[in-house]
């Protein structure tokens, strides 16, 4: 059905489609991608529109393809972009270690599904560590966003190709099925100018001028040395400056949640039915996996009695809120695992046997999770 | 006002295009909505879901344990959504085709025969429009008239000539689900 404008120019929008038509609205030059679900309706937009708009749409052989593709026409100066789920991500880690040290902008969306292996296609969050932590080889972060509505898609993918271009860098948009999927109202936003320019920086055929080297390549030991050096300052100053997070309820919490994504907007669920309950709990959702949101959580650490942490995964962000809070608080946590999306009365559970309303620990098919919860006391 | 409604039926009688209408009435009056189509290897026959939730408040999870009504077109549909139906509920079905006795005595039942009724109004494949309007009388979530305008806005220039047909799908079915509610 076609999107009208009934209401403030609020569209009811597929989370694939709405982050594909935002990056054509924020200028996007050229997307290569592979096919996968539960991402491939974003990759099946493009191939609409880009053509239409007379840019690039290339459906590569393969994600390794996709990616190196993608490095070129970043060293071209151009704001490209690509798209996948964990299984191609993975695929990709060559080009974007390359891309990383070459220190061009990228903007890559991953839709994550159900591993590890090719899993399956339900949501899950287990991509956190590949994201966050280096999504390659060698010592890089990326920037990772974290949306958990189709108006964050969106937002976020046009963020993306700011901080990508400001930095110079990767950027995450880390979805899941969940967020692929659904459809909800969102605005888009306006049709931005292609870039007529390129970055001084770019290869554009050196006539008239001192010619340009992108590599990734520094057979010297202290020149290689000194192009990490020049990295980890710039990953110094995004860990000082981009840090994005949404408190709820923090003010008088006695219990923190910490949720990201899909599974935040989850929490918000239980956290309010706990409220209703008398249970003073509130939520940290990171919206930067990296640069993690460590400052609030150090505050908030020191005010709340207990923090449980909430992933589609079997414990990774986890590792970073025990981190944060230097064992002031015990960190309890509990996960879904293989594409199986918790439901709020889970998390409930959860957040009322930490308070102390259960009279038995949460039951049935949380049974099994039980021995995932990790204290630091 | 939260309503969390499950649209079920086998793939291609419509459950989920059903939903994703009232998920557009929802939003163009104003309400906050969430339609999530269960995905996956599906097979051509299979059952396909979809949740829909309309909300005046900000939707947390988008996806729900025990819906407040469902609207199912087949027997698998019914054997899975039947149970799940909150207390006090409203569960639509296809009488037309679902042979299952309800079972239940703390949910609201509205039993469409809307196969038949869809055939008689020219094609069987109305048969979502005539469960969606009883779903729409007998739980109150939006008012018939949004739906039919959703309806009218929304359904692509190229579908036009099934446009009054379906909205006749839907008062018809809204007429059936009348002496439920009254």
């Amino acid at each position: 059905m076609a999107p009208v404008d009934p209401l403030q120019g609020k569209e009811l929008l597929k989370g694939n489609v709405a982050i594909a038509e935002a990056a054509i609205r924020a200028g996007l030059q050229a997307y290569f991608g592979y096919p996968i679900t539960p991402q491939t309706e974003l990759l099946e937009h493009m191939s609409l529109r880009m053509p239409q708009l007379g840019r690039t749409f290339l459906q590569a052989e393969s994600e390794v393809a996709a990616i190196n593709m993608v490095y070129g026409a970043a060293c071209a100066g151009v704001r490209v972009m690509t798209s996948s789920s964990g299984p191609g991500i993975s695929l990709m880690q060559e080009g974007l270690s390359y891309i990383a040290c070459s220190e061009v902008p990228v903007v890559i969306v991953d839709i994550m599904r159900g591993g590890p292996g090719l899993g399956n296609i339900q949501p899950t969050q287990a991509d956190y560590n590949q994201l966050t932590k280096s999504a390659g080889h060698g010592d890089f972060h990326s920037i990772v966003l974290a949306p958990s509505s189709v108006q964050e898609a969106i937002d976020f993918t046009v963020l993306a190709f700011d901080l990508a271009e400001k930095y110079r860098t990767i950027v995450f948009v880390a979805g899941d099925g969940m967020i692929g999927q659904m459809m909800e109202p969102a605005r888009l936003p306006p049709m931005q100018k292609v870039r007529t320019t390129r970055p001084d920086w770019a290869l554009t055929g050196a006539k008239g001028r001192e010619k340009n080297i992108i590599t990734s390549l520094y057979l010297g030991g202290e020149v290689l040395e000194s192009v990490n050096q020049r990295l980890q300052a710039k990953i110094n100053r995004i860990r000082a400056e981009e840090v994005r997070y949404e408190e709820m309820l923090t003010d008088d919490a006695d219990i923190l949640v910490v949720a990201f994504g899909t599974t935040g907007r989850i929490a918000k669920t239980a956290i309010r039915e706990a409220r209703r309950q008398g249970v003073r709990v509130g939520l940290l959702r990171p919206i930067t996996l990296f640069p993690f949101p460590f400052a609030p959580l150090d505050e908030l650490s020191k005010r709340v009695k207990a923090i449980l942490v909430v992933e589609m995964s079997a414990g990774q962000m986890v590792e970073d809120v025990r981190l944060g809070v230097w064992g002031r608080v015990p960190v309890h946590f509990y996960g879904r695992t293989g594409g199986v999306v918790p439901l709020p009365g889970e998390i409930l559970d959860q957040i009322l046997a930490l308070a102390g309303r259960l009279d038995e620990p949460p039951s049935g098919e949380l049974r099994e999770f039980v021995g995932m919860s990790v204290s630091v006391s | 006002m939260q309503e969390e409604m499950i649209f079920s039926g086998f793939g291609g009688q419509g459950a989920l295009f059903a939903g994703m209408v009232l998920a557009y009435a929802g939003m163009d009056s104003g309400k906050n909505v969430t339609w999530i189509p269960s995905y996956g290897p599906e097979m051509r026959g299979g059952t396909a879901h979809t949740t829909v939730i309309i909300s005046d408040e900000e939707i947390g999870s988008p996806i729900v344990q025990r819906p407040s009504a469902a609207l199912v077109l087949n027997n698998p549909s019914m054997e899975k959504y039947e149970p799940l139906v909150k207390e006090g509920g409203v569960l639509v079905y296809n009488s037309s085709l679902i042979s299952i006795t309800p079972r239940r005595t703390d949910i609201r039942y509205v039993p469409v025969p809307a196969s038949d009724v869809a055939n008689e109004l020219g094609n069987v494949k109305m048969a979502n429009m005539v469960a969606l309007g009883a779903l729409v009388t007998a739980t109150g979530v939006l008012s018939l008239e949004a739906v039919i305008q959703a309806l009218r806005d929304h359904l692509p220039e190229s579908k036009h000539e099934m446009l009054e047909p379906n909205v006749q799908a839907l008062r018809r079915g809204a007429e059936l689900a009348e002496p439920v509610v009254a």
